[in-house]
Protein backbone atom coordinates (compact mmCIF):
# COMPACT_ATOMS: atom_id res chain seq x y z
CA UNK A 1 0.00 0.00 0.00
CA UNK A 2 2.93 2.14 1.06
CA UNK A 3 4.30 1.94 -2.54
CA UNK A 4 1.20 2.24 -4.54
CA UNK A 5 1.14 5.40 -2.37
CA UNK A 6 4.38 6.46 -3.34
CA UNK A 7 4.16 5.67 -6.96
CA UNK A 8 0.83 7.46 -7.29
CA UNK A 9 2.02 10.94 -5.36
CA UNK A 10 5.58 10.40 -7.23
CA UNK A 11 3.36 10.35 -10.88
CA UNK A 12 0.88 13.04 -10.10
CA UNK A 13 4.00 14.90 -8.75
CA UNK A 14 5.89 14.86 -11.53
CA UNK A 15 2.37 15.25 -13.79
CA UNK A 16 1.90 18.44 -12.00
CA UNK A 17 5.85 19.97 -12.57
CA UNK A 18 5.29 19.22 -15.93
CA UNK A 19 2.23 20.95 -16.63
CA UNK A 20 3.21 23.71 -14.65
CA UNK A 21 6.42 24.67 -16.54
CA UNK A 22 8.77 24.06 -13.35
CA UNK A 23 10.76 21.56 -15.76
CA UNK A 24 11.34 24.21 -18.60
CA UNK A 25 14.34 26.35 -17.45
CA UNK A 26 13.70 29.10 -19.56
CA UNK A 27 10.44 29.91 -17.98
CA UNK A 28 11.55 28.94 -14.29
CA UNK A 29 14.21 31.77 -14.91
CA UNK A 30 12.10 34.53 -15.97
CA UNK A 31 9.79 33.56 -12.96
CA UNK A 32 13.14 33.80 -10.95
CA UNK A 33 13.56 37.61 -12.36
CA UNK A 34 12.52 39.41 -9.67
CA UNK A 35 14.73 42.48 -10.16
CA UNK A 36 13.74 42.81 -13.78
CA UNK A 37 10.76 41.65 -16.16
CA UNK A 38 9.61 39.19 -13.78
CA UNK A 39 6.82 36.59 -14.77
CA UNK A 40 4.67 36.20 -11.24
CA UNK A 41 3.39 32.59 -12.41
CA UNK A 42 5.91 30.91 -10.24
CA UNK A 43 3.28 32.71 -7.63
CA UNK A 44 0.39 31.02 -9.18
CA UNK A 45 2.29 27.11 -9.32
CA UNK A 46 3.22 27.80 -5.38
CA UNK A 47 -0.53 28.91 -4.51
CA UNK A 48 -1.55 25.99 -6.45
CA UNK A 49 0.61 23.57 -4.40
CA UNK A 50 -0.07 25.67 -0.84
CA UNK A 51 -4.03 25.08 -1.23
CA UNK A 52 -4.24 21.33 -0.94
CA UNK A 53 -1.90 21.29 1.61
CA UNK A 54 -3.78 23.35 3.79
CA UNK A 55 -5.98 21.03 4.06
CA UNK A 56 -3.90 18.25 4.54
CA UNK A 57 -2.20 19.47 7.50
CA UNK A 58 -5.28 20.57 8.81
CA UNK A 59 -6.48 16.76 8.60
CA UNK A 60 -3.47 15.57 9.75
CA UNK A 61 -3.90 17.61 12.93
CA UNK A 62 -6.99 15.93 14.27
CA UNK A 63 -5.18 12.53 13.41
CA UNK A 64 -2.21 10.59 15.26
CA UNK A 65 -1.68 8.02 12.40
CA UNK A 66 -1.68 8.41 8.62
CA UNK A 67 -3.64 5.91 6.67
CA UNK A 68 -1.03 3.59 6.33
CA UNK A 69 -0.39 3.38 9.98
CA UNK A 70 3.12 5.36 9.77
CA UNK A 71 3.14 8.39 12.60
CA UNK A 72 2.31 11.90 11.18
CA UNK A 73 5.52 13.88 11.28
CA UNK A 74 6.26 15.53 14.56
CA UNK A 75 5.48 19.86 14.76
CA UNK A 76 8.09 21.29 12.38
CA UNK A 77 11.54 22.74 14.47
CA UNK A 78 11.50 26.92 14.67
CA UNK A 79 14.82 27.20 15.06
CA UNK A 80 16.29 29.40 12.23
CA UNK A 81 20.34 29.14 12.12
CA UNK A 82 23.16 29.80 9.49
CA UNK A 83 22.36 26.25 7.93
CA UNK A 84 19.37 27.40 7.46
CA UNK A 85 19.76 30.41 5.31
CA UNK A 86 23.31 29.49 4.40
CA UNK A 87 21.72 26.26 2.44
CA UNK A 88 19.00 27.68 1.17
CA UNK A 89 21.33 30.62 -0.09
CA UNK A 90 23.82 28.61 -1.62
CA UNK A 91 20.49 26.63 -3.44
CA UNK A 92 19.08 29.65 -4.86
CA UNK A 93 21.99 30.71 -6.26
CA UNK A 94 21.85 27.29 -8.42
CA UNK A 95 18.50 27.05 -9.15
CA UNK A 96 18.69 30.69 -10.46
CA UNK A 97 21.84 29.69 -12.86
CA UNK A 98 20.21 26.99 -14.23
CA UNK A 99 16.47 27.28 -13.77
CA UNK A 100 16.40 23.98 -11.98
CA UNK A 101 15.32 22.52 -8.88
CA UNK A 102 15.34 18.83 -7.08
CA UNK A 103 12.08 17.94 -8.60
CA UNK A 104 12.23 19.06 -11.98
CA UNK A 105 15.60 18.27 -12.23
CA UNK A 106 14.46 14.51 -12.17
CA UNK A 107 10.85 15.05 -13.42
CA UNK A 108 13.18 15.95 -16.27
CA UNK A 109 15.58 12.89 -16.82
CA UNK A 110 12.91 10.97 -19.03
CA UNK A 111 13.20 13.50 -21.77
CA UNK A 112 15.65 16.03 -21.37
CA UNK A 113 18.32 14.30 -22.85
CA UNK A 114 22.18 14.96 -21.63
CA UNK A 115 22.50 18.52 -19.97
CA UNK A 116 19.49 17.35 -17.92
CA UNK A 117 21.80 14.44 -17.13
CA UNK A 118 24.64 16.46 -16.24
CA UNK A 119 22.66 18.85 -14.11
CA UNK A 120 21.04 15.44 -11.80
CA UNK A 121 24.54 14.24 -11.97
CA UNK A 122 26.59 17.51 -10.44
CA UNK A 123 23.19 18.05 -8.06
CA UNK A 124 24.31 14.24 -6.28
CA UNK A 125 27.98 14.92 -6.09
CA UNK A 126 26.82 18.59 -4.58
CA UNK A 127 24.25 15.78 -2.21
CA UNK A 128 27.48 13.53 -1.64
CA UNK A 129 30.13 16.16 -1.22
CA UNK A 130 27.90 17.95 2.15
CA UNK A 131 27.75 14.28 3.20
CA UNK A 132 31.33 14.11 3.80
CA UNK A 133 31.96 17.63 4.56
CA UNK A 134 29.44 17.35 7.49
CA UNK A 135 30.85 13.97 8.46
CA UNK A 136 34.63 16.09 9.05
CA UNK A 137 32.53 19.17 10.72
CA UNK B 1 -5.45 35.19 -17.48
CA UNK B 2 -2.17 34.18 -19.38
CA UNK B 3 -2.58 30.90 -20.15
CA UNK B 4 0.95 30.43 -18.44
CA UNK B 5 -0.49 31.28 -15.33
CA UNK B 6 -3.48 28.62 -15.73
CA UNK B 7 -0.95 25.99 -16.16
CA UNK B 8 1.26 27.08 -13.24
CA UNK B 9 -1.67 26.93 -11.30
CA UNK B 10 -3.31 23.37 -12.75
CA UNK B 11 0.22 21.62 -12.25
CA UNK B 12 0.60 23.47 -8.74
CA UNK B 13 -2.59 22.05 -7.35
CA UNK B 14 -1.18 18.65 -9.02
CA UNK B 15 1.87 19.06 -7.06
CA UNK B 16 0.01 19.61 -3.65
CA UNK B 17 -2.44 17.15 -3.70
CA UNK B 18 0.61 14.88 -4.35
CA UNK B 19 2.38 16.46 -1.42
CA UNK B 20 -1.17 15.56 0.66
CA UNK B 21 -1.28 11.85 -0.68
CA UNK B 22 1.87 11.59 0.42
CA UNK B 23 1.56 12.51 3.95
CA UNK B 24 -1.78 11.52 4.64
CA UNK B 25 -0.99 8.23 2.84
CA UNK B 26 2.55 7.51 3.91
CA UNK B 27 3.05 10.35 6.71
CA UNK B 28 5.65 11.63 4.97
CA UNK B 29 6.54 15.53 3.65
CA UNK B 30 6.82 14.91 0.16
CA UNK B 31 10.57 17.05 -0.16
CA UNK B 32 12.27 16.24 -3.52
CA UNK B 33 15.97 17.05 -1.87
CA UNK B 34 15.31 15.08 0.81
CA UNK B 35 13.71 12.00 -0.50
CA UNK B 36 16.81 11.47 -3.12
CA UNK B 37 19.36 12.93 -0.51
CA UNK B 38 18.50 9.95 1.89
CA UNK B 39 19.25 7.47 -0.96
CA UNK B 40 22.57 9.40 -2.21
CA UNK B 41 24.08 9.37 1.14
CA UNK B 42 22.01 6.27 2.82
CA UNK B 43 20.31 8.00 5.59
CA UNK B 44 17.55 7.12 4.35
CA UNK B 45 17.91 3.39 4.20
CA UNK B 46 14.93 2.22 6.40
CA UNK B 47 12.22 3.38 3.57
CA UNK B 48 14.82 3.51 0.68
CA UNK B 49 12.34 1.28 -1.34
CA UNK B 50 9.33 3.74 -0.87
CA UNK B 51 11.57 6.64 -2.18
CA UNK B 52 13.48 4.50 -4.84
CA UNK B 53 9.40 4.11 -6.48
CA UNK B 54 8.32 7.78 -5.57
CA UNK B 55 11.28 8.67 -7.37
CA UNK B 56 10.98 6.27 -10.28
CA UNK B 57 7.06 7.49 -10.62
CA UNK B 58 8.43 10.99 -10.91
CA UNK B 59 10.72 10.05 -13.67
CA UNK B 60 8.36 8.13 -15.50
CA UNK B 61 5.41 9.90 -15.50
CA UNK B 62 6.40 13.04 -17.40
CA UNK B 63 9.04 10.91 -19.65
CA UNK B 64 5.35 9.49 -20.52
CA UNK B 65 3.56 12.56 -21.33
CA UNK B 66 6.45 13.90 -23.44
CA UNK B 67 6.69 10.75 -25.43
CA UNK B 68 2.89 10.40 -26.40
CA UNK B 69 3.19 13.72 -27.29
CA UNK B 70 0.94 15.31 -24.64
CA UNK B 71 3.71 18.01 -23.44
CA UNK B 72 6.50 19.80 -24.80
CA UNK B 73 10.13 18.57 -24.15
CA UNK B 74 12.15 21.55 -22.66
CA UNK B 75 15.51 22.86 -23.47
CA UNK B 76 18.27 23.73 -20.98
CA UNK B 77 19.31 27.32 -20.86
CA UNK B 78 22.77 26.72 -19.54
CA UNK B 79 26.22 25.47 -21.08
CA UNK B 80 27.66 22.50 -19.43
CA UNK B 81 30.46 24.26 -16.89
CA UNK B 82 27.24 25.96 -15.40
CA UNK B 83 25.02 23.46 -15.25
CA UNK B 84 27.88 21.74 -13.28
CA UNK B 85 28.25 24.58 -11.05
CA UNK B 86 24.37 25.08 -10.55
CA UNK B 87 23.78 21.72 -9.96
CA UNK B 88 26.42 21.21 -7.28
CA UNK B 89 25.56 24.29 -5.10
CA UNK B 90 21.36 23.07 -4.99
CA UNK B 91 22.70 19.42 -4.13
CA UNK B 92 25.11 21.16 -1.38
CA UNK B 93 22.85 23.74 -0.52
CA UNK B 94 19.43 21.94 -0.12
CA UNK B 95 21.17 19.17 2.07
CA UNK B 96 23.04 22.00 4.11
CA UNK B 97 19.46 23.95 4.89
CA UNK B 98 17.43 20.71 4.88
CA UNK B 99 14.90 21.09 1.81
CA UNK B 100 14.02 22.81 -1.45
CA UNK B 101 11.09 24.10 -3.37
CA UNK B 102 8.72 21.17 -2.63
CA UNK B 103 9.73 20.38 1.01
CA UNK B 104 10.45 24.09 2.39
CA UNK B 105 8.09 25.95 0.18
CA UNK B 106 5.31 23.34 -0.55
CA UNK B 107 5.31 21.56 2.51
CA UNK B 108 6.43 24.11 5.04
CA UNK B 109 4.42 27.54 3.91
CA UNK B 110 1.45 25.41 4.35
CA UNK B 111 2.51 24.41 7.69
CA UNK B 112 3.09 27.83 8.66
CA UNK B 113 6.79 26.27 9.62
CA UNK B 114 8.96 29.62 10.38
CA UNK B 115 12.04 27.59 9.11
CA UNK B 116 10.26 26.97 5.33
CA UNK B 117 8.92 30.87 5.40
CA UNK B 118 12.23 31.97 5.98
CA UNK B 119 13.98 29.50 3.66
CA UNK B 120 12.02 29.98 0.58
CA UNK B 121 12.24 33.68 0.72
CA UNK B 122 15.94 33.06 0.84
CA UNK B 123 16.25 31.07 -2.19
CA UNK B 124 13.71 33.57 -3.95
CA UNK B 125 16.14 36.79 -3.27
CA UNK B 126 19.15 34.83 -4.27
CA UNK B 127 17.70 32.78 -7.05
CA UNK B 128 16.98 36.81 -8.45
CA UNK B 129 20.34 37.35 -7.60
CA UNK B 130 21.57 34.23 -9.79
CA UNK B 131 19.20 35.86 -12.85
CA UNK B 132 21.20 38.86 -13.24
CA UNK B 133 24.39 37.34 -12.51
CA UNK B 134 23.56 34.68 -15.47
CA UNK B 135 22.58 36.66 -17.69
CA UNK B 136 24.93 39.86 -17.39
CA UNK B 137 27.60 37.59 -17.83
CA UNK B 138 25.81 35.78 -21.30
CA UNK B 139 25.70 32.63 -18.93
CA UNK B 140 22.36 31.99 -20.49
CA UNK B 141 20.10 31.79 -23.46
Amino acid sequence: MRLVIAALAGALFGTGLLISGMTDPAKVQGWLDVFGNWDPTLGFVLTGAILPMLVAWRVAARRRTALTGTELPPPPPQKIDGRLIAGAALFGLGWGLSGLCPGPAMASLGFGGVPFLIFFAAMVAGMLLFSFWSRRA
Amino acid sequence: MNPDWIAGLIGGLMIGCAAAAYLLGNGRIMGASGLLGGLVDGTGRSNMIERAVFIAALILAPALLVMIGAAERSAPIAGSGVLVLAGLLVGFGTRLGNGCTSGHGVCGISRFSRRGIVATLVYLFTGGVAVIVARALGWTA
